[in-house]
């Protein structure tokens, strides 16, 4: 009996180096690849049923998916079902001509690559391994290998990143003609080591991040690229060749959609109930070794809930949400109040609802508004 | 007792002059108390009269000296108690004036001085602490007899902390002092010169006999308000309650009278036997009225019937402690209150805080406005956002100041009593080098902050009394604090003309900085009417988004969200904009104010 999950996510947690301003579950080095993937073949195994047989897409993400040691990797690729949409994340140092033609071999059809800069001081002040010219080799080998959809990480914010280091980033990175980009503003975390060593310059800079934001809307949208989501854009019409670029597997979080993430500290979605997988690799492992599904925090989602999940993620798009069914979590006063100070708009008789331009740079508050 | 063995008197002081220590030391001396009953300053029984040093509220002791009765009446030493010092002094006959013998003379000497005189008080001058190294005796001594119209031999020189002169100050209020006069067989008249409330036994009249006798269990009849009860039990102090057989002509004491409001037994009230009632009344009672107004409210809106509870509990004990419900857009439900003074003020909120356990938030205070509308209809406000837009006058309190300075500091009295609209009246030489300046000003000059700068341009060496004038007609304006175009309540003010644009201007500025950027401009605007006096812009916000949500983060996402929501709850909204309760604490707060 089949199930009607479409999207899976595995978390492949190794990288080489845990960089200062990381929050994800990772672990450096390890010599456990293979054991890890031995759990993550069995979780699924375990997990199977509620997948659809037909999947939308597989993403595998990290830490580093393209450190793991290659054969473990290899042996993942190769059990994992087909899907229409596969992307694994990559660090531009690890990708190889023939770590490429790996991926190509096992139907990875999009490669996520962690650029995050072109500038070196940049790239050492996020303690990042590669430098600029790694991720020029790195794009170079996944072309060369036939990877039509490449998506570029940009981080933006950066300690001693001034704002033409930021518009070179951007240049350069267009430059490179990648399908999708995605352009994050760096979240200094309290309590990580990257605060405590930058926290004075963050906060000096705290106002000409809200510059930075906009630079980045403004440079890829005048370089044909849809601002699809707050932090997402992709090449759309001609250039997309008929294609949509969009991060499906993205679009099926923000859409509401359920996913089956496996690995440590994965998170999954399924008929309203929200499960995230313990962080620790022995248990994670242990558990499995034992037949064991692994030890999960359950979160249940009430409808109200989930709708308010749909309001946050909807927003965060270009298209307008839908409102039928989602009556009683958007307050459509405020919607109003929104539309006239140049925030909101709302389509046909209030049925959609989307936010301006201007309103999407002020989504988190505006949508704060919008909630009941 | 024979009437011609008693002998009322009351200590009158400035603050720290050494009132409470006197009291001490007769008490002592008189084996009143034991060694082993004393601690300091026996007379002011409650813990925040202890700390702050001063006396809130009168009381009365017995002590007996060489064969005599001796009625000692404490008396509040502050300006917002003049009243109630005006009946304490008139319980006596005589008053030691005394003064520290290094600080010399003060406003509150000079004005309790000139009470004790209205009351025709024989008063004995004593000089204080002669053993502070600094102490000058002779020319403190000097200038009391000046004051009093004394031979300055005849003023006592002591130190109440040794006990040096002590015996001899008691021989002096004996010999110097007149016996009561009244007629013992008359029908009975006492004057109520305080009041307290027991929880147990309800409300305790402090009272001085004047005609007549009362006895326990007599039918008593309050000849202001008609109150009457029953006297369940008659005493004296000594220090601790002592039930009598009666109180005689002259004499002073309690009166457990079971009523269970101090209200309706009001300071300055004459009682007389219900049976055979007095014809007049014992002159001079008024009703005194609030001066001075300032909202209360919680600082947590859930504490409100807690706060109401405590000022119900309050008024108990405080009648002249006035409060009506009041609600502000901004702050939510609270209370009007209305004091003597200021300091009267900052003990109600003490009070509140301290015994109550209450976190309030204190509206700047303001005081009583008299206001002819042009339908001729003459109204009193005391909130400015209740003063009406069409107003044909408005009156303003006076008072008459004495301020007491160094003659180094008349400068910069002068200068700020002028900054504040005093009309300058008297200046007079009490001595080489100090001084007496007489201005008449604003009560609404004084409210704010006047005590800080007084105390700050004369480096701590002045000292400030005043007394009530009347109401005069001022050039006043109200002015109206508008964000996004929306009038805010709570942060509406009245004031003279010629400060309405430097007030308003820094009110604007202080909004702009407490109140966080919105999605919008906000314009922050202060008016008069429908002019614009100053404005400022708070600017939009550019960016308000988390870069990053994906499947892992959504839950922690949406949680960072509620928050933001819960948070939003918690601001009060003026129109479409967000207001953090702090930013309105930040201009509104007393404290804020000062600093």
């Amino acid at each position: 009996m089949s199930g009607h999950v479409r999207h899976l996510y595995l978390h492949l947690p190794f990288c080489a180096h845990r960089c200062g301003y990381c929050d994800f579950v990772t672990i450096v080095g390890g010599s456990e690849h293979g054991a890890y993937v031995d759990g993550l073949l069995a979780e699924l195994q375990l997990e199977r049923a509620s997948l659809h047989v037909e999947l939308d897409t597989i993403f595998l993400g990290g830490g580093t998916p393209t450190f793991t040691e290659p054969r473990a990797l290899e042996r993942l690729l190769r059990a994992l079902p087909a899907a229409r949409e596969v992307t694994v994340e990559a660090n531009p140092e690890t990708v190889t001509p023939e770590l490429a033609s790996l991926l190509v071999d096992y139907g990875v059809n999009r490669v996520s690559l962690g650029a995050q800069s072109f500038q070196s001081h940049v790239l050492r002040t996020l303690e990042r391994v590669a430098g600029p010219d790694d991720v020029r080799r790195a794009v170079y080998a996944l072309r060369v290998a036939n990877v039509d959809n490449l998506s570029l990480d940009l981080i933006y914010g950066v300690p001693g990143q001034s704002p033409s280091d930021l518009e070179a980033d951007l240049r350069e990175a267009l430059v490179l003609e990648p399908e999708h980009l995605s352009c994050y503003e760096l979240e200094a975390k309290p309590g990580t080591r990257f605060t405590h060593a930058h926290g004075s310059e963050l906060l000096r800079q705290a106002d000409a991040m809200e510059g930075y934001f906009e630079q980045v809307v403004r440079q890829l949208t005048a370089a044909g690229y849809r601002w699809y989501e707050t932090a997402n854009f992709c090449l759309t019409g001609e250039r997309a060749h008929g294609r949509d670029l969009r991060a499906q597997h993205n679009l099926g979080y923000w859409s509401g959609r359920d996913y089956l993430g496996l690995g440590i500290g994965a998170v999954s979605t399924i008929d309203g109930e929200r499960r995230r997988n313990t962080p620790r690799l022995a248990v994670y492992l242990r558990s499995l070794a034992d037949g064991r599904r692994p030890p999960r925090d359950l979160e249940a989602l009430t409808a109200e809930v989930r709708k308010r999940e749909r309001v946050m993620l909807g927003l965060r798009l270009d298209e307008p949400l839908v409102l039928e069914g989602m009556e009683d979590a958007v307050d459509l006063e405020a919607a109003r109040r929104l539309e006239r100070s140049g925030l909101t708009r709302l389509g046909g008789t209030a049925a959609t609802l989307a936010l301006t331009r201007r309103g999407r740079f002020l989504g988190g508050g505006v949508t704060a508004q919008l909630l009941v | 007792m024979q009437q011609d063995r008693i002998r009322n008197f009351s200590i009158i002081a400035h603050i720290d002059h050494g009132k409470s220590t006197l009291a001490d030391r007769i008490l002592e001396l008189t084996h009143t108390v034991s060694g082993r009953e004393m601690r300091e300053q026996v007379l002011d029984s409650m813990e925040l009269e202890r700390e702050r040093g001063i006396t809130i509220k009168a009381q009365a002791v017995r002590v007996a000296w060489k064969g005599y009765e001796l009625n000692l009446i404490d008396t509040p030493g502050h300006v917002d108690f003049t009243y109630e010092v005006s009946r304490s002094l008139q319980a006596c006959e005589g008053a030691l004036l005394v003064v520290d013998a290094a600080q010399g003379i003060q406003a509150q000497t000079l004005a309790n001085a000139y009470l004790a005189i209205e009351n025709n008080l024989e008063i004995v001058a004593v000089v204080n602490k002669i053993d502070l190294p600094q102490a000058d005796p002779d020319r403190v001594a000097a200038e009391l007899a000046d004051l009093i119209g004394e031979d300055p031999e005849r003023v006592l020189r002591i130190s109440a902390k040794t006990g040096e002169g002590v015996a001899e100050v008691l021989d002096a209020v004996v010999e110097r002092v007149p016996a009561p006069a009244g007629d013992p067989a008359a029908p009975p008249r006492a004057l109520v010169f305080d009041s307290s409330y027991d929880q147990y036994r309800g409300v305790v009249a402090f009272v001085r006999t004047v005609d007549g006798s009362f006895t326990p269990r007599e039918r008593l009849t309050s000849m202001a308000t008609g109150t009457r009860f029953e006297a369940e039990e008659l005493g004296f102090f000594a220090p601790t309650m002592r039930a009598a057989d009666g109180l005689g002509a002259g004499e002073v004491g309690y009166i457990i009278t079971g009523l269970k409001d101090v209200a309706r037994l009001r300071v300055g009230e004459t009682l007389t036997s219900g049976a055979t009632p007095a014809s007049e009344p014992l002159p001079g009672y008024k009703d005194v009225k609030p001066m001075v107004f300032a909202g209360l409210f919680p600082t947590d809106s859930d504490e409100y019937p807690e706060l109401r509870d405590a000022l119900e509990k309050l008024k108990l004990n405080d009648a002249s402690l006035a409060y009506e419900p009041e609600t502000s857009q901004a702050l939510g439900f609270g209370f009007r209150c209305g004091f003597l003074g200021l300091l009267h003020m900052e003990i109600v909120r003490e009070r509140l805080e301290r015994e109550f356990d209450l976190d309030l938030l204190v509206t700047a205070p303001t005081v009583a406005y008299r206001v002819l509308r042009p339908t001729g209809e003459l109204i009193e406000v005391h909130n400015p956002a209740e003063m009406p837009r069409e107003v044909e006058r408005i009156e303003e309190p006076y008072i008459n100041s004495d301020v007491i300075v160094p003659k180094d500091y008349v400068g910069s009295v002068m200068e700020l009593c002028n900054e504040r609209r005093g009309r300058f009246d008297q200046m007079e030489y009490l001595s080489e080098d100090r001084v007496l300046l007489k201005y008449e000003l604003p009560l609404a000059e004084i409210v704010l902050d006047f005590y800080d700068q007084l105390k700050s341009r004369t480096r701590g060496y002045a000292s400030f009394d005043y007394d009530f004038a009347g109401f005069r007609e001022g050039e006043l304006t109200r002015v109206d604090i508008l964000i996004a175009g929306e009038p805010v309540d709570a942060l509406s003010l009245i004031i003279h003309r010629d400060g309405a644009y430097a007030r308003g201007r820094a009110l604007v500025e202080r909004l702009r900085e407490e109140i966080p950027r919105q999605m919008f401009d906000v314009p922050v605007q202060a008016a008069i009417g429908s002019r614009v006096i100053a404005r400022e812009t708070i600017k939009a916000k550019r960016k308000d988004v988390l870069a990053k949500c994906y499947g892992g983060d959504i839950t922690r996402k949406r949680k960072l969200l509620e928050r933001q929501k819960a948070g939003k709850k918690r601001m009060k909204q003026v129109g479409a904009v967000e207001v953090p309760q702090e930013a309105f604490l930040a201009v509104l707060n007393l404290d804020g104010e000062r600093r």
